[in-house]
């Protein structure tokens, strides 16, 4: 079968609602283990966009490819999805909103738990297994949240502004975090954002598009030299210039 | 992952400030107890004969006179009530998956179930004593018609009303079709389906006494419609009180039911 990590491509991908047209002639590719970045203004269409890559929807033109898979019951087969909001059931402790995929295809409550719990160490859950979602802070939600769509064990992971709801400095956090599993454990992403610094931190490549219907104004490849740590890559002088290049690129679009 | 989220310890929430049993329950118990003394004593300076209107002295009299009748009647009356809400809570369910799963079923059947809850009860229940005898079948059905609607309507709104990112989530989750309902639909329906049964319960004892007056022969209904031409007035009231005691305990079990059910669920 497909390789862990099958790429995406999206050509011609066009959408509407009724009489408004959200996108527009969308294509792109990510190669395997690839992450690429999707930034927009809000309200552009860049979640719908997520869907159709998901298979949880089809766009009314242009065809989506996930690995071979074409049609959106493969692809949704083929696609974890970790939506905006963290989404962890009320009624389920943390380590059984982390096991729902597993207990989706029927494992056993008892083995699922089993085979979740080393990964509560190594996402900094650990004793907090047991704890109901309201007990836990923002970030550790969101925490449990990507653990939840790691353990569904997809080639491709599918980021919908996964830490828009956190503040600042948690959010900072969890980039550098969320960076360093991409690092050790590559996967292909793609990643939804309308925040150009993450999506430049945590990407091989970026998406611009502009406001409804979205086109992809600008596909930038960010090769950026490898260094430690965030406050290092923020001030280098070719990262500011690449994200003053986006943001320009944004606002062009805005006209 | 830096210190702060290592640390970062759960938010442990203050318990609700729970009041003291008293500053909970003192004024509504101290404003019983005045109105019983009241009745007392207007019922004792008035001079009203008691086969009108007992003194609650009284009703506590033939209370324990009829004491051995009492408990009979009540624990008919009971099993009644208990049965015929459990009757009505699984047909509810079932109703309310079906209807839920299905646009067409919801879109023929609705208007039928409404269309059920304008039979007049008072009409049906003779009726009912005629096609199933004095047993304790007639007074199932009764309260069981009574009861099923509230709860199929709250069922219902609590599955229609599942924010519609989780089904989502739960098919990028690989989640079956009825995956989704038991862990996602259900556990969100819950809340409202308990308070369509915490409506039923305080209707379900109504139903059972007049299933019991319309024919019977036992029960607290049977009770009271026994007592009323002998002018035994307090024992009817006692009767009334045993009832009402009934309901409230029924109500008390439905609500820690519900608690228990609902251990973390936070929303």
């Amino acid at each position: 079968m497909t390789p862990r990590g099958a790429g995406v491509s999206l050509d011609g991908v066009g959408h509407h609602y009724g009489d408004v047209d959200v996108l527009r002639d969308i294509a792109f590719t990510v190669a395997p283990q690839r992450s690429l970045g999707v930034v927009g203004p809000s309200g552009c269409g860049k979640s719908t966009l997520l869907s159709f890559i998901a298979g949880l929807a089809d766009p009314a033109e242009g065809t989506v490819r996930v690995g071979e898979a074409l049609d959106p019951a493969a692809r949704l087969a083929a696609c974890a999805l970790m939506p905006q909001k963290d989404l962890l059931l009320p009624w389920r402790r943390a380590i059984d909103n982390a096991t729902l995929a597993l207990e989706n295809r029927g494992v056993p409550r008892k083995e699922a738990r089993a085979r979740v719990a080393p990964l509560f160490e190594r996402f900094h859950l650990a004793g907090f297994e047991r704890h109901w979602p309201h007990e836990l802070s923002g970030g550790m939600r969101q925490r449990v949240a990507f653990l939840r769509t790691l353990v569904a064990d997809k080639d491709v992971l599918l980021l919908d502004e996964p830490f828009g709801g956190l503040d600042s400095i948690t959010r900072a956090d969890m980039q550098d975090w969320l960076r360093g599993v991409l690092t050790v454990e590559p996967r292909t992403t793609v990643m939804v954002t309308h925040d150009v610094e993450e999506a430049l931190l945590l990407c091989h490549e970026v998406v611009v598009l502009s406001p409804r219907p979205a086109t992809v104004v600008a596909t930038i490849s960010v090769d950026l030299p490898v260094r430690g740590s965030r406050a290092e890559t923020v001030a280098d002088p070719e990262f500011t210039a690449m994200r003053a290049r986006v943001l320009s690129l944004l606002s062009e679009g805005v006209r | 992952m830096t210190r702060s989220a290592v640390t970062a310890r759960p938010v442990v929430r203050a318990r609700d400030k729970r009041p003291s049993a008293f500053a909970r329950w003192g004024p509504a118990i101290g404003l019983a107890i005045a109105l019983v003394a009241l009745w007392e004593l207007v019922v004792a300076l008035a001079d009203i004969p008691a086969y009108l209107f007992p003194a609650p002295s009284a009703i506590v009299r033939a209370a324990v006179d009829d004491r051995a009748l009492l408990a009979d009647a009540s624990l008919v009356t009971a099993t009644e009530v208990v049965l015929g809400l459990l009757i009505a809570v699984a047909v509810a369910l079932v109703i309310a998956v079906a209807l839920h799963f299905s646009p067409l079923l919801s879109k023929t059947v609705f208007p039928l179930l409404i269309a059920s809850q304008t039979v007049p009860v008072v009409v049906l229940a003779p009726i009912l004593a005629i096609a199933f005898g004095y047993g304790i079948v007639p007074k199932l059905v009764i309260v069981a018609l009574i009861c099923f609607f509230p709860v199929v309507v709250n069922a219902l709104d609590g599955l229609r009303s599942v924010d519609p990112d989780l089904p989502r989530l739960m098919r990028t989750l690989d989640a079956s079709r009825w995956a989704i309902f038991t862990r996602v639909e259900f556990p969100w329906a819950l809340p409202r389906l308990f308070s369509g049964v915490r409506v039923a319960a305080t209707y379900a004892p109504i139903g059972a006494v007049f299933g019991e007056w319309s024919g019977s022969t036992d029960g607290l209904g049977f009770v009271m419609l026994q007592a009323t031409p002998q002018l035994r007035t307090a024992l009817v009231f006692a009767a009334i009180v045993v009832l009402t005691v009934q309901s409230v305990a029924l109500f008390l079990i439905v609500r820690v039911l519900e608690t228990t059910t609902r251990r973390g669920n936070r929303r």
